[in-house]
């Protein structure tokens, strides 16, 4: 109970969440995210005709959202441009660059003498990977992205504009987007070899509905009396939050009410120290102790220099 | 070609609050959070320093209700040493790994000047482990067995009086690495009004030594009043027992003496309710805290400078910890290899000296066996000279005998004839 309070007033009151949202534009990304906070998180520039950006850019909006006692400093990262252009290589290189800068910001503060004791957290937490609903497979840019970004933070996959895509194909095309990504080697957001047993059944059931096909929407309609959001046609009403039309509910639970908690500490403890890791030894490969054949340990080279 | 230009992304520095217009669900984060945190149990250490026979272990084993496993230190101890002991508890799911750390010899010795050295070292060492580790280039924090102090009982002498010197000593020189809370040890040898006194005496003393002991935290709303009113009350005189003693119809801990029976966990006996309430109940996670942030930031910090590592470097510019250590790394390396060189010189130095020495030895003997085999040669010539004289006189002598020999008979064949003659 103690801790339940403190942490509501204390950690709680800086807990930072950063998502990165990328996906060629026009698939409903900023929808998306305002749906799932059911706040104009990400600002849509709705019927101006934004220039294309020459290059992928990066770009973060930071909200406060506050529910129940509990303060959440949210961070969206949006990539406009992103798979846009004609000759789309290297178009990651941006995003991966940013991710990897967080990481060092942070890496650098931890390491000054006179550190700060909140270490400011822009650490990327999720990565919300946009995939468009082509129905047939994972493109080879997908790939490419996908490969190189699931190492350095979690990704979690995302079927845009579900309803383009009736039941069965739906089921199909998950089927071979999995297909694809076991090919390929891309380890999606929950890592299997890092969970907890207790965890296990839940995370395998979020694992069969990967990825998740969304339909976003911030207009509210009125059905027998309720107030629901979705979107009307002229055929009929797509719910957002009915889990037989979509997977959005299913995305919501587990982005936000069960594993977020986990998602920002799996990006500190692995990501974060894989990075460290990386970084680290790659500024003292010329200098590894040889007696030991091992990483020097930093203290004890620096005891030795006492000598 | 889509240029790869890495454009600053552009943060909103001013953060707007939102609306939300509907349930998002991230109130569950604190759930969350305690979900995570009750899977991977705590930790906790304090560390009892008191004069031997103060009652710390049975303190201990009142405060957390069960009896670890210690056996009385004695009096004769010529250093202070400690004793640390880790126990892993439960209550109800949540999973407690407890180390107790008992001072054994404290306040033993004739000269006490050095009690608190072997203390100070302990508690440097803790905080210099979890700094290796932090350093690391492989490193596993949140496996890492945390054993940093966070809070540390100072069990004063119940005299009456004030603080002995050792006290004040020993609680300046820890106020700035440890949270110190003194507490008063066997209260049941002081009546109620010496206490009160007892008690100003020694915040009065504190106070003007300039120690800074624990204050309990009045910034979060809901705990306030509780922890202004408990750091009044500071010290807190406390009185443990394993003993059970039967009150009325419940058996209860207590110390039972002719004339009546102190109660434990009776708030008008004694103050150990309060301080199991601040210390266990109320103030953990805080202790935690204040260890890892300030007292851990400190030495860290310190540390590092006495290293040499600053985050400014020569022209004020900023100077990452990477900068420093390849700075110093090549200078160590430097250092190692200019040592190399001499060594080497030294040696060959010492290499053609040995040489030469050698040589001379050699030379000499030679020389000496030179003298001796001519020696024995002369003797040799000697001696062969001698044998032969002698065996020339030998073959003489040969033939003489052999004349006269020849002679005899000859001589004697003449004188046969002569006598025939007649």
């Amino acid at each position: 109970m103690r801790t339940y309070h403190q942490s509501t007033r204390r950690d709680l009151n800086c807990l930072k969440s950063d998502m990165v949202i990328k996906g060629r534009s026009g698939l409903g990304k900023s929808t998306f995210v305002n749906t799932l906070f059911k706040a104009t998180v990400a600002r849509r520039k709705s019927g101006e005709e934004e220039p294309l950006p020459s290059t992928t850019e990066v770009k973060t909006v930071s909200s406060s959202l506050s529910e129940g006692g509990v303060r959440l400093n949210l961070t969206i990262t949006d990539t406009p441009g992103f798979g846009d252009h004609i000759n789309n290589e290297n178009c990651w290189e941006p995003i991966v660059s940013y991710i990897e800068a967080q990481y060092g910001r942070y890496l650098q503060e931890e390491q000054k003498v006179d550190r700060l004791l909140h270490i400011p957290d822009t650490r990327i937490h999720c990565c919300v990977y946009f995939i468009p609903p082509t129905g047939h497979s994972l493109s080879s840019l997908d790939v490419e992205v996908l490969q190189r970004l699931d190492k350095i933070v979690n990704v979690v996959p995302v079927v845009a504009k579900a309803d383009t895509l009736t039941l069965e194909e739906r089921a199909a095309f998950k089927e071979r987007i999995r297909a694809d990504l076991s090919d390929h080697a891309i380890k999606v957001y929950p890592l299997q070899e890092y969970e907890d047993l207790d965890d296990a059944p839940e995370n395998m059931k979020i694992r069969e509905r990967l990825p998740f096909a969304v339909v976003g929407s911030t207009t509210w309609h009125e059905i027998h009396g309720k107030k629901l959001l979705g979107r009307r046609s002229n055929w009929g009403l797509v719910e957002v939050e009915n889990k037989s039309h979509n997977d959005f509910a299913y995305m919501r639970d587990m982005l936000i009410r069960t594993h977020m908690q986990d998602l920002i500490g799996s990006t500190a403890e692995r990501h974060y120290e894989n990075f460290r890791r990386a970084r680290l030894s790659t500024k003292t490969t010329s200098k590894v102790n040889i007696v030991n054949g091992q990483d020097t340990d930093h203290m004890e080279d620096l005891n030795e220099s006492k000598i | 070609m889509a240029a790869v230009a890495v454009e600053r992304p552009p943060i909103d520095e001013k953060i707007r609050t939102l609306k939300l217009s509907g349930h998002v669900g991230f109130d569950s984060l604190p759930d969350q959070l305690v979900a995570k945190s009750t899977q991977n149990g705590f930790t906790f250490n304090i560390l009892c320093i008191g004069e031997t026979g103060m009652g710390k272990s049975t303190l201990m084993d009142t405060l957390f209700n069960t009896s670890f496993e210690s056996n009385p230190a004695p009096h004769t101890l010529p250093a202070v040493k400690l004793k640390s002991h880790t126990y892993e508890l439960q209550e109800s799911n949540v999973r407690l790994k407890l180390t107790i750390v008992d001072t054994v010899g404290y306040g033993d010795q004739i000269n006490k000047g050095d009690s608190f050295t072997a203390i100070v070292d302990y508690i440097d060492k803790q905080f210099d482990d979890y700094l290796q580790e932090e350093l690391k280039i492989k490193r596993s924090l949140s496996a890492y067995h945390d054993s940093r102090i966070h809070a540390c009982l100072y069990f004063i002498c119940p005299t009456g009086h004030g603080l002995k010197s050792i006290d004040l000593v020993c609680m300046k020189k820890l106020d700035s690495k440890v949270n110190v809370i003194p507490v008063i040890a066997k209260a049941d040898t002081i009546s109620k009004s010496e206490l009160t006194k007892f008690k100003q005496r020694i915040i009065q003393e504190i106070k003007a030594n300039g120690i800074q002991i624990y204050q309990f935290p009045t910034d979060d709303d809901t705990m306030a009043k509780v922890n202004t009113e408990m750091n009044n009350q500071i010290p807190f005189a406390v009185v443990g027992s394993t003993d059970f003693v039967r009150v009325g119809n419940k058996m209860l801990r207590a110390r039972q003496y002719p004339w009546g029976t102190v109660q434990v966990e009776n708030e008008s006996h004694c103050d150990f309710t309060k301080l199991r309430e601040m210390l266990i109940r109320t103030n953990m996670e805080d202790m935690r805290e204040v260890t890892h942030q300030r007292h851990y930031e400190l030495y860290r910090k310190k540390i590092l400078e006495t290293m040499g590592f600053s985050d400014v470097g020569q022209d004020n510019q900023p100077v990452s910890f990477q900068q420093t250590f390849e700075q110093k790394r090549v200078e160590h390396r430097e250092e190692l290899q200019r040592k190399e060189d001499e060594m080497r010189q030294t040696f060959v130095l010492r290499v053609k000296e040995k040489e030469t020495e050698l040589k001379e030895v050699e030379k000499e003997l030679y020389t000496k066996y030179d003298t001796l085999k001519r020696e024995h040669a002369e003797e040799k010539k000697r001696y062969e000279d001698l044998k032969k004289r002698l065996d020339e006189e030998k073959a003489e002598f040969q033939k003489r005998k052999h004349q006269v020999a020849t002679q005899q008979l000859t001589s004697h064949t003449l004188t046969l004839g002569k006598t025939k003659k007649k």
